[in-house]
């Protein structure tokens, strides 16, 4: 039944997503790409690429998009409220012991050993949108199959980041209107 | 039960959900400009403790920031309030572009547009995973380092589940805690 599984994926996606924002992505890809290959993974740099630029959590664009693209807007509410039950009982029942206690020492430690291994999990999860897109053939053939356009906007994109500080959507969009232009007007103007 | 506030909770995430761009910890401090300085409906001190149980929590900053804050006003009736507040507005943005997305992903423009910005997308991930990774290594913590090597060895070589890199690192970090517990008490006593 469909709706059970986009409710239990998205559920887990919930509960294991440690330290907000990009720390979905690597659940979002083990769920919906490993496990139930709902999307393909060009779906999926486009979905990361969609939930960057608009408002809200990754994890909730995720669910609204994916329920909505497997089975509709019941689909969407479904996994979209998987998403969100784990937080309202953990938030719930920490704040709770939280005003019991008063302390929360053991988790901030756990949360400490959590974020070296999260942000690991982020990069493999970049990298399967980096690979795919800079060598079509994968990362064993990189040297036969490159694109090097995508390669290059890629670097530019780094450097604008890092040098200029240019914003991250900014950034996004600029690559997306040069691939455009080098696609569809250069080969008119030549 | 006070109607016109949870009215006012929920507009307020409706509001900062729908305008915020930039990711949960953005939408954390302007909750903390709402609710702390513009209403005074919670105190500095108490907001810094609800702040970190939202951090601390899976799933997404923004969802567990309105979570905390509906509660701490309104009890579970603040809570659905709030967290109705957060989820709308990415819901319907988010099935909007989930219709476009079908309708249009053929198209050749948005195509060539959506393909260039994987670079893009791909070089914010990188810089992001950059920024995050050297603050484990300007950290000099030994174990935080071996957890960031080994959990992406196991996810990206040996395709290990994320969920279960988390578990075994939430096991990995009680024992520690639990052992640097018993260190600081021996050296007490000592």
């Amino acid at each position: 039944m469909i709706y059970i599984q986009l409710f239990l994926a998205f559920l887990q996606i919930g509960a294991f997503s440690f330290g907000g924002g990009y720390a979905a992505m690597p659940l979002i890809q083990d769920q919906v790409i490993t496990k139930y290959g709902w999307l393909t993974t060009n779906d999926f740099s486009d979905l990361v690429t969609i939930a960057e630029m608009t408002p809200g959590p990754i994890a909730v664009n995720s669910a609204t998009f994916v329920g909505n693209q497997i089975a509709g807007i019941p689909g969407a509410i479904v996994a979209t409220f998987g998403v969100i039950i784990p937080s309202c009982i953990l938030v719930t029942l920490l704040a709770w012991l939280y005003m019991k206690y008063r302390s929360m020492k053991m988790l901030q430690e756990i949360l400490k050993s959590l974020r070296p291994a999260v942000i690991a999990m982020i990069f493999n999860a970049g990298l399967t949108i980096l690979i795919p897109t800079v060598f079509p053939s994968g990362f064993s053939a990189m040297f036969a199959d490159v694109n090097f356009r995508a390669f290059v906007f890629f670097i530019a994109a780094l450097i604008l980041l890092r040098k200029f500080k240019t914003g991250a959507i900014q950034t996004m969009v600029g690559c997306g209107i040069a691939e455009v232009i080098s696609q569809l007007l250069l080969p008119i103007i030549i | 039960m006070d109607v016109k506030k949870l009215k006012k909770i929920f507009f307020s995430t409706l509001y900062l959900s729908t305008f915020t761009f930039g990711g949960g910890y953005v939408i954390v401090t302007l909750l903390k400009q709402k609710f702390v300085d513009e209403l005074h409906w919670i105190n500095e001190d108490e907001m810094l403790d609800l702040v970190a149980i939202a951090q601390s929590s899976p799933g997404a900053i923004a969802v567990n920031g309105s979570i905390v804050v509906g509660y701490k006003l309104c009890g579970i009736a603040g809570i659905i309030c709030a967290v109705l507040g957060a989820i709308i507005p990415p819901f319907i943005i988010l099935t909007a572009i989930s219709a476009f997305y079908t309708a249009f992903k053929s198209n050749t423009v948005i195509k060539a547009m959506l393909s260039g910005m994987r670079s893009g997308v791909s070089a914010v991930i990188v810089s992001v995973v950059y920024d995050m990774s050297r603050d484990i290594v300007k950290e000099k913590n030994i174990t935080h380092m071996l957890i960031m090597i080994t959990a992406f060895i196991a996810n990206y070589y040996f395709k290990v589940n994320v969920i279960l890199i988390i578990l075994t690192v939430i096991v990995i970090g009680i024992l520690t805690t639990l052992t640097h517990e018993k260190k600081v008490k021996r050296s007490l006593v000592q």
